[in-house]
């Protein structure tokens, strides 16, 4: 891609409609933009622009389009796989600006805000309805619905509740064209294909999202947990597919290893058992007769599974208490280390035990810790490899073992990415999960939104070149000399 | 079993080659459903690619083969004491899992549960090339690529022809009871709406003649509550009204010629539309059947002014299209996915829009 205007030309054309403070160019402006949540990648954008209106977002993207210059969004930039690394030759497009909820609508249920609005702040705004926006990643206080549309982000509550796909009703989009989209509607299904699944994880590589219709959910009456302690892995993944077997759809479940347990418990002080091989935490919610019986069913089979010990939450306090560690597992992993790698795959529960095995192994292998969170209730898998960035070649190692367990996620029949995205960071192994055909549909998808690939270049969508070129590469790091003689 | 797979992709490659469209017919069930196909079109047949390909009830997720009638793989899934919980019309007993799929119907749970879309984690499905691909996955959450499987579902094989569907289940509500209670359509309109904002278990809402029908779903404790909270009589054949409905059996759908399907924002007010009308979806889904006709216009202008879309759902034989006109915009962007997706044109053409 040849740029057809330089730096300061596309600063002067930016600023005929954006105030100066709103087009960064300068070295140390844009610092701050240089990464996401995955902060080993880093890359300085040409320009920052951060619009304040849907017009501006069109008019920035009219210019860029016509000056052949790359686009990336930006919600909160807590992505955890560089999918808002900025381009060296493209803009940053800030969305953070358009933080204004637009409208709330109790009756229908329905909230319509700004791509900018922190995930938290619409179950905020809605409170005062008995309502909220259900999908609640750990990242809710800081992350913006924009990057939750663009991540197709879930929460702890996802089994239950579904993740951002099924808890948007509309997006206004602006294309590459800079023309605005209305995609889905208010009402509960829309003409034509599904372009609002489409759009959602896409990653901002088919369009500029201005605009978000979520839906609301009322309040549950009541919820409780349960927490139980497994002294084996294995026994706490059978009590997982127990309660789901027993026909119960918690509102959420949730496992930490020992690693994990100890580190949090040291932060938050929930008073897990530090013994145990795993905790499992899970949660009922619902009207209050429901949930009493369905936390005393779920007790049961936690006992009947083996659980070493069970607490209920005995009232509201206690059952945040419980939370607060698997939600601080993250912070926790960057007191016991300098540096962690949150992995992101998807297995069929069934193989719990044989990943975590797996998973194990290479930790020795490496030498390096790793600690287990687990979207249990949806085979969500959360390793969080320990290591130290200062230590030369740490990184790098750190990167073979995440690769490798994306490798076992994916026999597993799982895949790469449930729900950070893929990014800069899986981009590779793009090319194990898929064949040259699907990639090429990806492809086509793209271009049909976006045909010169102006819109996020680079990320999410590996090149068939690419995928060759790392094919060859995994051979030769597998020292497979003779790779053209057949094998036996 | 691949060999079947083989003969497809075949088939759709010597289509391509000639450019001879083809009609994708499974059981036929959903004839009445779309636009006529454009061109003189070979059927392309599926069905003997059937059968349930993997079901662990404890991972909530089912793989069927397309051809699979409907009902045996719900008759497999009860045996679990699980549903699909989109509760997708049949529409006779010839229904498949892929034509289902496909047209992305769902029934009356869709306002509380979801929608089939809602529940579709990834396909297996030939291209317009004859090419065998597959998208999402067996599991709840993949973010990998786009999402295509969703893409495909309600697509009316206008972008391939599905393989093998991999869905979403749920267990079976412990509990249900239908209630009724006489009461004005507006009034219907506002309560389903506020009932909605409440934990209450409501699983599906029809309103017709006079009267709301509720289905509560859920443990007994909390059924038994919600009753007592929403009042209103207990039936006792909610599950045969219920089937009627979502089966379009219910005599309201033979009362004219033509059905229209209305997909519109559930706090709408009735819709100024003589003769009658049936709501389901707490609001969202209104069904207008007529004698009278209407042009397809007007229907196109009331329900984008109630936020929402018309579809002439049966009747198709009047002189209009089936489904609700899509901004240049949005048509240009669906053009071009047919184009990627199906370069000849072959699959379907016209099913859904004249160029897509
Ligand atoms: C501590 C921590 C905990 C987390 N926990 C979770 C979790 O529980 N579940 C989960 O799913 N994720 C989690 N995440 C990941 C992250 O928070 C989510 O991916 C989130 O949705 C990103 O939102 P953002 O606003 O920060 O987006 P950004 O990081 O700014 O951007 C993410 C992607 O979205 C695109 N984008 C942003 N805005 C738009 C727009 N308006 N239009 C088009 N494209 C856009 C960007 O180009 C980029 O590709 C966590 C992250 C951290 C740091």
């Amino acid at each position: 891609m040849n740029p057809v205007i330089n730096s300061s030309e596309l600063v002067a054309k930016l600023r005929t409609f954006l105030p100066s403070e709103a087009v960064l160019h300068e070295t140390e402006d844009l610092r701050p933009y240089e990464c996401d949540g995955l902060s080993a990648y880093r890359q300085a954008p040409m320009i920052v622009a951060l619009p304040q209106t849907e017009d501006e977002v069109a008019e920035i993207i009219r210019i860029c389009h016509a000056a052949k210059t790359p686009v990336v969004a930006r919600g909160a930039g807590t992505g955890l796989s560089g999918g808002a690394l900025p381009h060296a030759e493209g803009v940053l497009l800030s969305l953070a600006k358009l933080k204004r909820i637009l409208e709330m609508d109790p009756a229908a249920r329905t909230a319509r805000v700004q791509p900018g609005v922190r995930n938290l702040a619409i179950s905020e705004a809605a409170a005062p309805y008995g309502l909220y926006y259900a999908p609640d990643p750990s990242s809710q206080i800081a992350c913006s619905i924009g990057g939750n549309v663009a991540e197709n982000s879930g929460g702890v509550h996802c089994l239950k509740y579904g993740l951002t796909v099924h808890n948007i009703l509309k997006l206004r989009v602006v294309t590459i064209d800079a023309e605005i989209l209305e995609i889905g509607g208010e009402s509960l299904d829309s003409p034509g294909y599904d372009l609002l699944a489409l759009m959602t994880g896409s990653e901002g590589m088919l369009g500029i999202v201005t605009e978000v219709t979520v839906k609301l959910t009322p309040r549950p009456e009541k919820a409780q947990v349960v927490m139980a302690a497994f002294d084996d892995i294995r026994k706490a993944g059978d009590a997982v597919a127990n309660v789901i077997g027993a026909g119960i759809i918690p509102a959420g479940m949730e496992m930490m290893d020992k690693i994990t347990t100890r580190a949090v418990e040291e932060y938050v002080h929930a008073g897990y058992n530090l013994d145990a091989a795993a905790i499992l935490l899970c949660e009922s919610d619902g009207a209050a007769e429901e949930v009493a019986e369905e936390i005393q069913r779920i007790d049961e089979i936690m006992n009947m599974s083996g659980a070493t010990e069970t607490r209920t939450s005995r009232d509201e306090a206690e059952r945040l208490r419980f939370w607060a560690g698997r939600k601080a597992a993250f912070p926790a992993a960057g007191r016991i280390s300098p540096d962690y790698y949150c992995m992101d795959g998807t297995i069929p529960r069934k193989s719990l035990a044989s990943v975590l095995s797996g998973i194990e192994a290479l930790s020795a292998e490496y030498g390096l810790r790793c600690m287990n969170v687990f979207h249990a209730g949806d085979g969500n898998l959360h390793p969080l490899i320990l290591y130290d960035a200062n230590r030369p070649g740490e990184l790098k190692m750190t990167e073979e073992f995440g690769a490798k367990i994306l490798q076992m996620c994916i026999q597993a029949g799982g895949t790469i990415t449930g729900e950070h995205g893929v990014g800069i960071e899986k981009i590779n192994e793009m090319c194990s999960q898929f064949k040259t055909g699907e990639l090429e549909i990806f492809h086509a998808v793209k271009a049909a939104f976006d045909p010169d690939g102006l819109l996020n270049p680079g990320k999410a969508v590996p090149t068939l070149r690419r995928c060759a070129e790392h094919g060859a590469m995994h051979v030769h790091q597998g020292k497979e000399k003779f790779a053209e003689l057949p094998r036996f | 079993m691949q060999y079947i797979i083989d003969q497809l992709a075949d088939s759709i490659r010597a289509a391509a080659g000639h450019k001879v469209p083809l009609c994708i017919r499974s059981g036929g069930s959903k004839d009445f459903y779309g636009n006529r196909i454009v061109g003189q079109a070979d059927v392309l047949d599926p069905t003997a690619y059937a059968g349930i390909v993997d079901y662990e009830p404890t991972e909530l997720v089912v793989t069927a083969r397309a051809g699979t009638h409907l009902a045996d793989l719900e008759a497999e899934l009860n045996k679990h004491g699980q549903m699909l919980a989109f509760e997708p019309p049949h529409f006779g007993a010839a229904a498949t899992l892929g034509g289902s799929v496909a047209v992305g119907l769902s029934g009356p749970r869709r306002a509380s549960a979801g929608a089939a879309r809602d529940f579709v984690l990834g396909v297996r499905m030939l291209d317009g090339r004859g090419d065998d691909l597959r998208f999402g996955g067996q599991v709840m959450k993949n973010v990998a690529g786009y999402d295509v499987s969703r893409l495909m579902t309600g697509s009316m094989g206008t972008l391939g022809l599905l393989l093998e569907v991999s869905l979403k289940v749920l267990p079976l509500p412990a509990m249900e009871i239908t209630l009724r209670m006489p009461m004005k359509e507006s009034d219907a309109i506002h309560r389903m709406n506020l009932w909605a904002g409440k934990p209450l278990s409501i699983s599906a809402t029809c309103f017709y003649d006079d009267e709301l029908t509720l289905r509560l779903s859920g443990a007994e404790p909390a059924v038994r509550a919600a009753h007592a909270k929403l009042g209103g009589e207990e039936i006792d054949d909610g599950a045969d009204f219920w089937k009627s409905v979502r089966e379009q059996t219910h005599p309201f759908f033979q009362s004219g010629k033509t059905l229209w399907r209305l997909s519109i924002k559930s706090t709408a007010l009735p819709l100024p539309l003589p003769g009658k009308q049936l709501i389901e979806w707490g609001g969202a889904l209104r069904w207008w059947a007529s004698d009278a006709g209407m042009d397809a216009e007007a229907l196109h202008i009331m329900a984008k002014a109630a936020s929402g879309h018309a579809t002439l759902f049966r009747g198709q034989e009047v002189d209009a299209t089936v489904f609700h006109p899509l901004a240049p915009g949005m048509m240009r962007i669906h053009r071009r996915l047919k184009e990627k997706f199906d370069p000849m044109g072959i699959l379907n053409p016209g099913r859904m829009y004249p160029q897509s």
